[in-house]
């Protein structure tokens, strides 16, 4: 054995050694690696001293750069400690605070050598240990060492103080009770003269002030005192922070703390405190119009910094300030705006935030302005956080900002367009939501969407699909509101809404149907006034050429119907006759577009254009786009298309027979016709509005449902469901190659919809009948600029035109008067959903000791708890084995039914066993004689004390001398 | 409070950890590699502040190096700025003009000197002059006790053991 440990010794691997086998990396940096775990696995187990602490050193380097587990060593560990060699100890130490957690188990082991090390008389030993106990106290340890943290923070060496007073942190938050000894002697730390005591002394009021400011109210005295004498900055910047909590607690204080807050802020020449005190004053102190009017001063100063450090906090400054003060924001309006082009993202962000809270009724519309042509020419990621930004803060509460909502929603529809924009999602949702919300929007909303539609190149952008499928949605909804709805139906039978998934591209149909429905009962509606009024159809002269060709189509389609190999064939001549009687009407409609300006004029055409003829193509334009679509593999699709084509199948008979044979008045038939569409029509016709959060609550459970409470096996069943990725929409492409004759289903990228020549040439025929829907062609056929293309955008988004729009907002100032009353927008009271008060009660232990110390002992002193105090603090100082003792049984009744710890029985047993002589006494005492064996009783006993206290903590006192 | 300190190189590498809360080894990595992306993609003339899930991260490079530490919400960024140059400050004088070589090979030492400067993620010791005494102290007392061990009775009472 002795052999071994020798040769260990000398030929052991050192850290130097591993660290430049590392970095030579001869082997390989994991094989080497594991090779050197193993020979530290046994040395760790060598029992010569030097060679387990050679071997924890590498571990611990391991373990800190390499993220090695090193727990298995934690007994190794615990041995090292107890070595006498300084060396040893601290390799030690540094170790157990590295890898040791509340988990590990050889923790227990480690009370007594901490201890010992806390009361040796080499300070470095004791600053080692509380070192360490600063990292990995428990509450056990907490518990078990308050006695010798107390006798620390009177220590005659400042070194060893100021750590004491460190670990008291960590110690009072794991065993609050510790609060009671320790707390007054933390407080006179203070009042030391050592700058170095009483800067980590207000450190450690600070982080425990953060937690838990009212507790700490009745020492602002103390605190109060340095702020005013001290000159150390480290010390005030803490102190500050604390002020900056107990401020808004007490107004005497804040109005007693302003003005040497602000004295500091003139005089000061460190960034840091000044930065300090600027937040306070905006944080905190906003009420005093000159600290605020000061710190604004010195904020712009920051703003206008080289240093994009100060530049930064100077806009976090700016927006902390902003709800209560605007006027501070808008002063700097001009860098803030300039900011957003910095080159620091980080700068941009927080000006793009800044620039949000400036946002008012007056302003949206000049600052969406600004920002959307700041998403023009920034990155995509940037891009979208604008996007957001503005989607968010316009639609909040009920879009309560929005006066204008026909601007509002072009700027939706602009938005759409603007290059990198991923915010599909949230318009989709914002479009729908105003479209059944605002009544009066709808003729804009129906532009913009048609808009939208009518753009090939948009389908190719799948971010965008969320967009379109509520722009198809929408025209379908609110189709009367359409200057041209037979233009709407090319837009949404267009070819390329293959490139959809497969649930979006239902939508689609749906809202083709909707067309239809409305394009028929508009030409009854037309066609029954005018048969009214006149006899002399002026219809008629068309009939019989459109009759015969009508009649071709009808025949080849019910053939179709019935035998699926002859519609294949079909499907090649059909688009060609058709295209034909097209081509006819969509150059009327290109006159139409460009005559429909005015409401009234479009009506007019409108009117015209429900001509029987128009109303025939129609049907069958839809038709042929349907049929095909009947035999997708979606369900939905198949569902929709199956019941706009069943519909046009029951329609189409009856319509040229009451076009012809009106004259001869077969009325029967007519009427049917009429009725079904009627029928149809009145079945959309209701309007659809917003739902209620809460509306589900409203419905009460019937008798005899049993609703499940826990839903988490639902999860399991509906994992797998989602919604249609991207990748699914080559179904439609697909089917295309099907009718083609291609068996062999084709995968198609995401970018390319890759045409096949049936499909391109389909393409192309679209193209050429229906040029005003397609971009004009610089690439091949069939081949979309990407809709996002930022050179195909408007080339207006210079930097001049930034500038000059920027100014012109920075100029106008006045209110723009709104010639439009704001329209009435739906609200359900489900809308402002109540945000629930967090829970707060994680800090009550140790802010209620904290409180029971503070007051209990400086304010009002009861009779009972004063008596207690005594008593405990004489034990404290008389002999730590008694203090122990009655910190132990303080800790059993506050925390007895605290399941959390593990550990605790074991070792209070423990404490019982070695300390049961005299416990009887010490009771007694503590509980003012009614001292009873059993641990109700004393828990009784301690509330009874405990009351006066917590009736006095209501109402903090600050002593009167400060206010 | 400071929650944790890194020292990672341009590279990427690791050079010291020190973690004033708890996290485990596992988010130890996790961490490291997130922060590491965000901080070393950042160019040179930009602020010394990212966010970082609810905390803050102030970083600053020196040399090869970065220095980041972690802070809460509520901390003065440029303090940790003013620690973290006095950290190197003092690395400097320890090790006189220090540079990563000397933080690779006394990677123990680093952290000894940092945990003269901090305790539970709040400075305790703003001097320098002082910290740099308590090293020295320190150091001469492991020296002493290495000594004590390598004499040669030592040797011969551990092999005759």
């Amino acid at each position: 054995m002795a052999g071994f440990s020798v040769m260990d010794t000398l030929f052991q691997r050192t850290l130097d050694d591993l660290i430049k086998g590392l970095r030579l990396q001869l082997m390989g940096e994991s094989a080497f690696l594991s090779k050197a775990l193993d020979e530290i696995r046994r040395e760790a187990k060598s029992t010569d001293p030097d060679t387990k602490s050679a071997a924890l050193l590498k571990l611990t380097y391991l373990s800190s750069l390499h993220f090695y587990d090193m727990s298995f060593a934690a007994f190794h560990v615990v041995e090292l400690l107890s070595s006498t060699r300084f060396s040893h100890k601290k390799i030690a130490y540094h170790a157990a605070s590295h890898s040791f957690d509340d988990s590990t188990p050889v923790l227990v082991l480690i009370t007594n050598q901490l201890r010992k090390d806390l009361t040796s008389t080499n300070e470095f030993e004791v600053s080692l240990a509380l070192e360490c106990l600063s990292r990995i106290a428990t509450v056990d340890l907490a518990r078990d060492l308050t006695p010798e943290i107390f006798t620390l923070l009177a220590s005659s060496k400042v070194f060893v103080r100021k750590k004491a007073i460190g670990v008291v942190l960590r110690v009072f938050d794991r065993y609050p009770d510790s609060v009671r000894v320790c707390f007054k002697r933390l407080v006179e730390n203070l009042e030391t003269s050592d700058s170095q005591v009483v800067s980590v002394a207000v450190g450690v009021f600070c982080e425990l002030a953060l937690r838990d400011p009212t507790s700490y109210l009745p020492l602002a005295p103390e605190f109060y005192k340095i702020l005013v004498d001290s000159k150390n900055n480290w010390v005030l910047i803490k102190v500050l922070k604390i002020f900056a909590k107990l401020a808004p607690l007490e107004p005497r204080l804040a109005k007693r703390v302003v003005e040497p807050v602000c004295e500091h802020i003139r005089r000061t020449g460190a960034k840091s405190l000044l930065f300090e005190c600027i937040r306070t004053v905006v944080s905190s102190l906003s009420d005093y119009e000159h600290a605020v009017k000061l710190a604004v001063v010195k904020i712009r100063e920051m703003l206008v910094d080289d240093d994009p450090n100060l530049k930064y906090l100077g806009l976090q400054a700016l927006s902390v300030v902003a709800p209560k003060h605007l006027w501070a924001v808008l002063e700097n309006k001009e860098v803030v705006i300039k900011s957003l082009s910095d080159v620091d993202p980080n700068i941009k962000l927080e000006s793009l935030r800044l620039v949000m809270a400036m946002v008012s009724e007056s302003n949206v519309a000049e600052i969406s302005r600004v920002l959307v042509n700041y998403a023009l020419k920034s990155d995509p990621e940037f891009c979208n956080l604008i996007l957001g930004s503005i989607l968010s803060t316009c639609c909040r509460n009920v879009y309560e900002i929005i006066i204008d909502f026909d601007w509002y929603v072009s700027l939706l529809g602009e938005m759409s367009r603007i290059p990198h924009c991923q915010k599909g999602e949230e318009i989709e949702k914002q479009l729908i939501d105003i479209g059944m919300r605002v009544k009066d929007v709808r003729p804009e909303l129906v532009r913009v969407s048609r808009d939208l539609l009518i753009d090939p190149a948009l389908l190719g952008n799948p971010f965008l699909h969320r967009i379109l499928s509520a722009a198809a949605w929408l025209s379908g909804e609110y189709v009367e509101f359409s200057v041209n709805p037979f233009e709407l139906m090319e837009a949404l039978l267009q070819p390329r809404t293959s490139l959809l998934p497969p649930l979006l591209k239902a939508i689609y149909i749906q809202s083709a149907f909707k067309v239809l429905i409305f394009c028929l009962n508009s030409y009854l509606l037309l066609r029954g006034d005018a048969a009214s009024s006149s006899y002399s159809d002026k219809l008629v002269p068309d009939v019989p050429g459109l009759f015969s060709e009508r009649d071709s189509v009808g025949c080849s389609d019910l053939a179709s119907c019935d035998a699926p190999v002859e519609a294949e064939l079909d499907e090649g001549f059909n688009p060609r006759d058709l295209n034909q009687s097209f081509g006819g009407l969509s150059v009327e409609y290109g006159g139409e577009e460009t005559s429909t300006c005015g409401q009234a004029s479009a009506s007019a055409s409108l009117k015209d254009s429900f001509t029987h003829e128009s109303i025939t193509n129609l049907l069958n334009r839809v038709e042929l786009a349907v049929v095909p679509l009947t035999r997708s593999y979606d369900v939905e699709i198949v569902e929709r298309a199956r019941n706009v084509h069943c519909f046009i199948e029951l329609i189409k008979p009856q319509m040229p027979d009451c076009l012809v044979q009106k004259e001869e008045s077969s009325d029967t038939e007519e009427a049917e016709a009429s009725k079904i569409i009627k029928l149809m029509h009145d079945a959309f016709s209701n309007d659809l509005g917003p739902i209620s959060v809460s509306a589900q609550e409203r419905v009460s459970v019937p008798d005899g449902l049993v609703l499940v409470e826990n839903l988490e096996d639902l999860e399991t069943i509906c994992g797998d469901v989602q919604l249609p990725s991207l990748n699914s929409f080559s179904h439609g492409s697909s089917h295309f190659e099907e009718m083609a004759g291609v068996s062999i289903p084709i995968f198609q990228s995401k970018e390319e919809p890759g045409p096949s020549n049936e499909c391109t040439s389909l393409l192309a025929e679209h193209r050429k009948q229906h040029g005003l829907y397609y971009l004009p062609s610089e690439k091949k056929d069939g081949d979309y600029p990407p809709a996002n293309d930022p050179q195909l955008q408007a080339n207006s988004n210079d930097d001049e035109d930034l500038a000059k729009l920027t100014e012109q907002l920075l100029v106008s100032k006045k209110k723009p008067n709104h010639a439009k009353p704001r329209p009435v927008v739906v609200k359900l009271d489900g809308d402002q959903v109540p945000i629930a008060a967090g829970p707060h009660s994680q800090e009550d232990l140790l802010s209620g000791t904290v409180r029971d110390v503070l007051l209990g002992s400086e304010t009002k002193p009861t009779t009972r708890s004063s008596t207690k105090r005594k008593g405990k603090e004489k034990l404290n100082v008389d002999s730590t084995t008694e203090s122990k003792e009655n910190l132990g049984d303080v800790e059993k009744q506050d925390q007895g039914n605290s399941s959390t710890r593990k550990s605790k029985p074991h070792t209070h047993s423990k404490g019982r066993r070695h300390r049961s002589p005299g416990k009887k006494g010490d009771e007694g005492e503590e509980n003012c004689q009614k001292a009873k064996p059993k641990s109700s009783g004393r828990h009784k006993a301690r509330q009874r004390a405990d009351a006066p206290l917590n009736v006095v903590s209501q109402t903090p006192v600050i002593p009167d001398f400060l206010l | 409070m400071i929650q944790f300190v890194l020292l990672i190189s341009r590279q990427g590498k690791v050079r010291l950890t020190k973690w004033y809360s708890p996290y485990t080894q596992k988010e130890r990595t996790k961490v490291l590699r997130e922060l590491s992306g965000v901080i070393l993609a950042r160019g040179p003339k930009l602020c010394n502040f990212v966010e970082w899930r609810e905390y803050k991260v102030v970083y600053k490079r020196y040399a090869s190096l970065y220095f980041c530490m972690c802070i809460d919400q509520d901390d003065n960024e440029l303090e940790v700025l003013e620690i973290i140059h006095h950290f190197v400050e003092i690395l400097d004088r320890y090790f006189g003009s220090v540079c990563e070589l000397d933080l690779i090979f006394n990677f123990h030492k680093a952290y000894y000197i940092l945990d003269e400067l901090l305790i539970a993620g709040e400075l305790q010791e703003s001097s320098k002059k002082t910290v740099a005494r308590l090293i020295a102290a320190q150091d001469s007392l492991v020296e002493t006790a290495k000594e004590q061990a390598s004499s040669i009775s030592n040797m011969i009472a551990q092999a005759t053991k």
